[in-house]
């Protein structure tokens, strides 16, 4: 288990591994809103957690079609299959593995992406909050639509057709506690809705994407 | 291990059926057939990989070490830490033996992506040497290796076998093992065959 | 005699020739005089209007369009648990029914919308859900058409359907929570029995949601009836390449 996690975290991080390309391209879109809806600092204000909300939700959905997609080309998934570690664990700890390369920095880099869309001053500890707690989820649930999607040819457009759905429960809480927060209201019941929606989905969806991909593979 | 009475199917077809045979320890089977025969698709069932239609596999579960036209090598880990990825991954720790029965100590620490098609095969090849499973399940081994990289293969074989373990391949070549030969076009399932494949029921 | 043999695809197939013309016509009958009487047989509402009569379009459509999503659950339930084929291809042949009635739900929903709360859209909880369901039966129609293999298109379809119903409810109360609406409540509560709509334009609905549901059973033994023989084909070609 300790090993697979490594391993990912290594690959990751060495050349063509991908990571900091959802950091940078969470920046991209951040930086793009204001082109789009005009410099107004109250405009900006008022939709702040939303842009940033959506912003990293896209950044984790862009890295999803590599989660398996490169273990299925060079073979060893169906190695990983035959190995004597449950196939549940080991995708729930690759999803750990994309969290820690994805999310995460994600969550890290928000506050300062929230500086720049002018989000106010109490809404940076509510976005971190939010993201700390829903960015899991995400990962979680793209490594099913990964297994959904595993066997598919070009499968990349449809895990996002697929997941993106998956996706709205977790967006609106994690928007909601930001927007919350950020005008100043009492956001606990929507981060309290937000956490409990994580544990479940990280406590199930494991089981869930280890029985598409097995029966993806048969 | 034993297979009995197995028939498997490919894409909802079955290609074999009434498949029987025990491999003993320290015994090598190797199947021959032409391409498309079902070599594969029997290989992949006792490593587990997909269902038989009917039949049973004894004695194979957590046994096997499985290897097929893909190593499953990540380009960008050295050599070293390919195999003691998968040295990990099946509870050991010790990779010296399988560098050195290969050949691979030279290269322990350059990119698994620089090495050409047949230093690949040779770290897919040693990666069986640290599962420490007693029956290897291999399909053309000997794929893109050299005149040398076969002979290593073979005395890794003989290793093997003379340790007590078994292995089950199919391949053209002659290894210099002394193998059981199992020509699997016998087995060949009949065109009407109804095996509860998927398409039975909409005949 | 049990239920399940018409499980099996060659008996469903003899069964459906059987009932398939009287499915027909009931539901001609009963859409078309559901309709017809509530068209014109009904008077207008006093504060909507002639706009009202859109509900017969309206309300048995989307009754179906949830249903249909129910009734794919089910198949594929039984698909995952008992695997009998014809479950899963009914399941399959119900998704594009029930997409065309969320559409249709949506539409006629938008048409009434206008007059009445003097906007096409709005991001009214009901209208957000049936927009959700509709994004729920486009990835599933997609899933089966992108993978392949006909069994493992159906195991991947019924999983993507029963995790998909999870998080089509989660977020039907999510959206609940992020906005309250402007839709009126149900129109026949079947719990609490005061139905909000007076007697003269209820016997028509209730006609046509019986004869939506018709409709919707004929449409797809229809379908299933046509997946079967696709399926039957393709078999029989792959055993004839065989013993070639």
């Amino acid at each position: 288990m300790k090993a697979l996690l490594l391993r990912d975290l290594r690959l990751a991080l060495r050349a063509g591994g991908g990571f900091g390309l959802g950091l940078a391209f969470f920046l991209t879109v951040t930086m793009l809103v204001p082109f789009s809806v005009g410099p107004e600092a109250t405009l900006l204000k008022a939709i702040a957690p939303g842009v940033l909300w959506l912003g990293a939700l896209l950044a984790c959905l862009l890295s999803l079609d590599r989660l398996l997609a490169l273990d299925l080309e060079d073979g060893s998934l169906e190695l990983l299959l035959t190995a004597p570690l449950p196939l549940e664990g080991a995708l729930a700890i690759k999803a750990l593995a994309h969290w820690l390369t994805t999310g995460l920095p994600l969550v890290l880099a928000a506050p300062f992406l929230g500086v720049m869309l002018q989000l106010a001053a109490p809404g940076h500890l509510w976005l971190l909050a939010s993201l700390a707690l829903g960015t899991p989820a995400l990962s979680v649930i793209g490594m099913f639509g990964a297994a959904l999607t595993v066997g598919i040819k070009r499968g990349g457009l449809l895990l996002s057709l697929l997941v993106l759905p998956l996706y709205i429960p977790t967006l609106i809480f994690g928007a909601e506690v930001a927007r919350r927060g950020s005008a100043g209201l009492d956001a606990s019941t929507p981060l309290l809705m937000l956490a409990g929606l994580t544990l479940a989905v990280v406590a199930l969806m494991p089981f869930a994407a280890a029985a598409v991909l097995r029966m993806g593979l048969r | 291990m034993k297979v009995s009475d197995l028939s498997v199917a490919r894409g909802g077809v079955p290609v074999l059926s009434g498949v029987s045979f025990a491999l003993e320890a320290g015994e090598a089977l190797v199947l021959r057939g032409p391409n498309g025969a079902g070599k594969t698709t029997l290989l992949r069932c006792i490593a587990g990989l997909q269902a038989p239609l009917t039949g049973q596999i004894e004695g194979a579960e957590d046994r096997v070490a499985y290897a097929a036209h893909a190593d499953g090598l990540k380009s960008m880990l050295t050599v070293r830490e390919n195999l003691s990825f998968w040295a990990q991954v099946f509870g050991n720790v010790n990779i010296a033996q399988a560098l050195d029965g290969y050949a691979l100590r030279p290269l322990a620490d350059r990119l698994a992506g620089t090495l050409s098609a047949g230093q690949k095969r040779r770290l897919g090849l040693a990666r069986l040497l640290v599962t420490g499973r007693p029956i290897w399940v291999l399909d053309e081994p000997t794929v893109s290796l050299d005149a040398d990289a076969v002979a290593l293969f073979g005395s890794a074989l003989l290793g093997h076998l003379t340790a007590g373990g078994s292995a089950l391949m199919a391949t053209h070549i002659d290894l210099g093992v002394d193998a059981r030969v199992l020509d699997i076009s016998t087995y060949r399932a009949a065109p009407d065959a109804d095996l509860g494949a998927s398409d039975a029921a909409f005949l | 005699m049990s239920l399940w043999q018409y499980a099996n695809p060659v008996k469903f197939l003899a069964l459906s020739e059987r009932v398939q013309p009287v499915l027909w016509a009931l539901a001609a009958v009963f859409v078309s005089v559901g309709l017809l009487w509530g068209f014109f047989g009904t008077p207008d509402d006093a504060r909507q209007g002639s706009t009202v009569k859109i509900i017969y379009l309206h309300v048995p459509a989307a009754l179906m369009a949830i249903n249909a999503w129910f009734m794919m659950l089910v198949a594929s339930l039984i698909w995952l648990i008992r695997r009998h084929h014809v479950s899963a291809l009914a399941a399959k042949a119900a998704a594009p029914v029930g997409l065309v009635m969320t559409l249709i739900a949506l539409v006629t929903g938008a048409i009434w919308g206008q007059p009445m709360w003097g906007t096409w859209w709005a991001w009214d909880p009901r209208l957000t859900s049936f927009l959700i369901l509709f994004l729920f039966y486009l990835g599933y129609i997609a899933l089966w058409q992108a993978v392949e293999d006909p069994d493992t298109a159906a195991d991947l379809t019924s999983v993507l359907c029963l995790v998909g119903s999870v998080f089509a409810v989660l977020s039907r109360y999510a959206v609940q929570f992020w906005n309250q609406g402007l839709h009126q409540g149900t129109s026949i509560p079947v719990a609490t029995g005061n139905r909000s709509v007076a007697d003269v334009f209820f016997y028509p609905l209730v006609l046509a949601m019986i004869g939506f549901g018709l409709l919707f059973l004929a449409l797809v033994v229809y379908r299933t009836g046509t997946e079967i023989r696709l399926r039957r084909t393709a078999a029989l070609r792959a055993r004839m390449n065989r013993g070639a």
